[in-house]
């Protein structure tokens, strides 16, 4: 049985990187008496995948991991089960069974939302004209920038893979944009591409960044129908 | 968001930010108003090494369940956060509270290795504790050290309050309890110091005047305060099963060195090998009931998640219940996905059988420590294995599937000849003969490959050889020379390799292992020099330790090359392990003399450990 699991990694556990927090699961796993299936041989594996790695120093309410499993209680009893052992600043948000034939998150996701806010010392000094040049710089058809690849540089559009960017109150700003295999930007790249444009530089550690969801795609590249990854599975009473 | 002592600027800028903020599952969280007691448990080394120890974890664990008490866990910053802690003026804060280190009543240091001890004074440093304990003050707190190292704790002694000498299981209640009196009637610092220095296995080295003969050997060691015992006798425990152990380890965030479950099978060791500090202090050697273990085993598994279990102990193979132990473990977790990590076991049919239910036959490696080339050199250390076992264990391997041996070594061993060293190189060439004569090649494995170790014998207090004296860097290195070319001459040297170690921190070590309170200065010259995390070698300056020992006019020769003749006082000898200095002397001698001494199932010898009242002087006497 395919099992997707959304948790939230909060606090202090943002500076736990994603290599850390793999191993953490799997120590989760056995703790809370999960009956995860493992591959075989001298060293055998638990078959877990997670999403999308989350950088250090980000916060989230919407990671993803599958994991197989040869049993399970209802969706309710195993969220406890593991939200008893899974330690403080983490918490399991859902528990749903995938179809057999389900694709693993990894390569499905297609988009994510952030909600990213200035740390108070780096907090632009005229906020409403930051937060109303956001529209304009969204109605440019192309904002061209050089991203580095491992050949060197290479010139690309980010304007097609910025679904949504609005500003809010305290120095908040949310943001839909293309994340996993295909199309993948982080959303510090946007800030700092738009503060270009306002002749402003986005200096080190001025952003504090929480990912909110993860999507992976139900349509097409050219006519995307982003779900979020909880969605393509069901609670199990 | 918990508390941090650390922005998240630091924290985002350095190496590892796992390794200072706590939180860990099974960590303890208390609130530090409700204690009486605050307790920072120290490592001094980075997070890493330190919470693979499992002394930390027991202690930790017993001290939390007092209700008075609340441990903490403190490492060594690492060279980046050490950097920046000394530029911001950021106090070195425990993991557990963040809360600076100098608010707490004790600050406690498991000593595992000789290296760490300017790691001791970074950490003093940077909790702003002065480094002397004569310039403290009723403020700071009481600075204690504990493990193998305290038993020779004089290259220490200026910087300790007090030294636990021995199993920290025993006598902490009653220290804390002492400490909680104290507080109560108002006493000052000196009050719970002189008080302490009378409980069992407590040595305060500040009331205590040593005076040199004009040579610079010790003559008298005395206790210079009332009430003060001239002799310190080590603490252990002695019934195993009674002592407190962890249900409950911390399961770190990061990949530690030991990220697994430790199950300590035993304490103490039957063998009797010359060279061995562990073997000695430890004695006599105490087992744990399988009843015990297997409970044990239990719980730390599920309430860690570990995939991981591993035995410990200084030579599992003694251990009484073993077989039933490693079958348990493998009947009851293999299919579970746990692994059964095992320790280096005598090799023989039953730990062959075993290795080839929980590893890869083709991928893991068999090893051996004879630890001196030649038989004759064996008899010297009384290591109790001759080269009819190695070579008869190497052929049930050879047969079994494996093909890759490791062999560990020492050079610099006390009569040590050219044919003990070369020693070396022929049995490793014959062991390699072995796997080409005996194994068809239609069965082979592939080519066989023997890998020699060898490190650099270093004298410990409180063993036969603390009278023996040590190599300096260049016989060292001359020695590993001579083992090299005889690799060069084997027949089927392709098959074999050899490594060796540094000389230079072997020799810094060996000071530092019988040296007395005067290289202490030479220890302070060299933190302010610049020396820390000395046990890693991309660290590892010498010239600054050289440097040190010339502005302290010490000659380190007087700590590692001198001869010491039989009657001379020695440091560490107020300090009574239970094993006799006649014992030791013997020993020597017998050693010198090439003479074996059985191990203590075999026959006693006598040693003085009996005195203690229990272990295996007093198996099967029921």
């Amino acid at each position: 049985m395919k099992i997707r699991i959304k948790f939230a990694k909060e606090g202090t556990m943002k500076f736990i990187g994603h290599l850390d927090i793999m191993r953490y699961f799997q120590k989760v796993m056995r703790r809370a008496d999960v009956n995860i299936r493992y591959s075989g041989g001298f060293s055998p594996h638990q078959i877990m995948s997670f999403a999308a790695p989350l950088g250090v120093g980000m916060e989230s309410r919407g990671e993803y991991v599958d994991i197989e499993v040869l049993s399970t209680d209802s969706s309710i009893e195993m969220m406890r089960r593991i939200n008893a052992v899974i330690g403080e600043e983490m918490e399991v948000l859902s528990y749903r069974l995938l179809p057999d034939d389900a694709a693993n998150a990894m390569s499905i996701v297609a988009a994510a939302d952030y909600i990213v806010s200035f740390r108070d010392a780096y907090a632009p000094s005229d906020w409403d004209g930051f937060a109303s040049g956001l529209q304009s710089f969204l109605n440019e058809e192309e904002i061209m920038i050089l991203k580095k690849t491992k050949k060197g540089e290479k010139e690309m559009n980010l304007r097609p893979l910025i679904y949504e960017l609005t500003a809010e109150e305290d120095h908040r700003i949310r943001m839909k944009i293309a994340t996993g295999s295909a199309a993948n930007i982080k959303p510090d790249l946007v800030i700092r591409t738009y503060m270009e444009t306002r002749g402003e530089t986005l200096a080190e550690f001025a952003l504090k960044v929480t990912r909110t969801e993860v999507y992976g795609n139900r349509g097409t590249t050219e006519h995307p129908d982003l779900c979020p990854l909880a969605d393509f599975g069901e609670d199990i009473e | 968001m918990r508390k941090l002592a650390l922005s998240d600027e630091i924290l985002l800028s350095i190496q590892q930010p796992a390794r200072y903020i706590g939180n860990e599952m099974n960590a303890v969280v208390k609130n530090p108003s409700q204690v009486d007691i605050r307790f920072a448990f120290a490592f001094p080394d980075v997070y890493e090494i330190g919470m693979s120890h499992l002394g930390m974890q027991i202690l930790y664990s017993m001290f939390n369940k007092r209700d008075d008490v609340y441990c903490e866990r403190v490492f060594s910053p690492w060279t980046d956060l050490d950097q920046i802690m000394r530029q911001q003026k950021i106090p070195l804060f425990a993991l557990e509270s963040q809360d600076p280190v100098k608010q707490f009543d004790f600050l406690g240091f498991t000593i595992q290795y000789e290296m760490c001890y300017t790691n001791i004074l970074q950490m003093l440093d940077l909790s702003g504790i002065p480094l002397h304990a004569e310039d403290r003050g009723e403020e700071d707190p009481i600075v204690i050290g504990g493990g193998p190292c305290a038993y020779n704790p004089e290259p220490l002694a200026p910087f300790f309050d007090l030294f636990y000498i021995g199993e920290g299981e025993t006598q902490y209640d009653p220290l804390f309890d002492l400490y909680q009196e104290n507080k109560r009637k108002g006493g000052t610092r000196r009050d719970f110091l002189l008080a302490a220095a009378q409980l069992p296995g407590m040595y305060v080295p500040a009331f205590y005047t040593v005076t040199y003969q004009e040579d610079g050997t010790i003559a008298s060691m005395q206790p210079n305060a009332p009430g003060i015992p001239e002799r310190v006798r080590k603490e252990l425990v002695l019934n195993m099963d009674d002592a407190p152990y962890i249900e409950k380890p911390i399961v770190p965030f990061l990949k530690v060195t030991q990220d697994r479950v430790v199950l300590e099978i035993q304490r103490g060791c039957i063998r009797g090998c010359r060279f061995c500090q562990a073997g000695n202090v430890y004695r006599p050697l105490r087992e744990h009931s399988l009843e015990y273990l297997k409970d044990y085993a239990y719980k730390m598994l599920k309430n860690t998640g570990h995939e991981e279990i591993s035995l410990s102990s200084l030579s599992s193979s003694d251990y009484t219940y073993l077989k039933e132990l490693v079958l348990f473990l493998i009947d009851e977790f293999q299919d579970k996905g746990v692994n059964i990590s095992l320790p280096s076991l005598r090799i023989d049919a039953f730990s062959l059988d075993v290795m080839s239910k929980v590893q890869d036959v083709k991928k893991s490696s068999l090893t051996f420590a004879p630890e001196a080339g030649s038989q004759r050199l064996r008899d010297v250390i009384n290591k109790g294995l001759t080269e009819e076992v190695i070579l008869q264990g190497a052929l049930e391997a050879f047969q079994g599937g494996w093909n890759r041996v490791k062999l560990y070594f020492m050079l610099g061993l006390p009569t040590e000849t050219r044919e003990d060293m070369e020693g070396i190189a022929l049995l490793s060439e014959k062991i390699a003969e072995l796997y080409y004569d005996e194994i068809p090649k239609e069965t082979r494995n592939g080519k066989v490959q023997v890998v020699a170790s060898s490190s650099f014998f270093v004298p410990k207090p409180f063993t036969p050889f603390q009278w023996a004296s040590m190599c300096t860097k260049e016989e060292f290195l001359e020695r590993a020379y001579i083992v090299k070319h005889k690799f060069r001459e084997m027949k089927n040297w392709k098959s074999l390799k050899y490594n060796y170690h540094e000389a230079d921190l072997t020799v810094l070590e060996g000071v530092l292992a019988r040296g007395d309170r005067k290289v202490a200065d030479v220890v302070e010259a060299a933190y302010r020099g610049g020396a820390l995390f000395d046990s890693w070698s991309e660290y590892f300056h010498n010239e600054i330790w050289m440097k040190a020992f010339e502005d302290c006019g010490i000659d380190l020769s007087f700590y590692t090359t001198r001869e010491r003749g039989l009657d001379e006082i020695f440091p560490w000898d107020f300090i009574d392990t239970g094993v006799t200095r006649e014992f030791l002397k013997r020993e020597w001698l017998n050693a010198i003399g090439e003479t074996v001494t059985p191990n203590c199932r075999q026959r006693c010898s006598g040693c003085g450990a009996r005195s203690f009242g229990g272990g295996v002087c007093f198996e099967n006497q029921n």
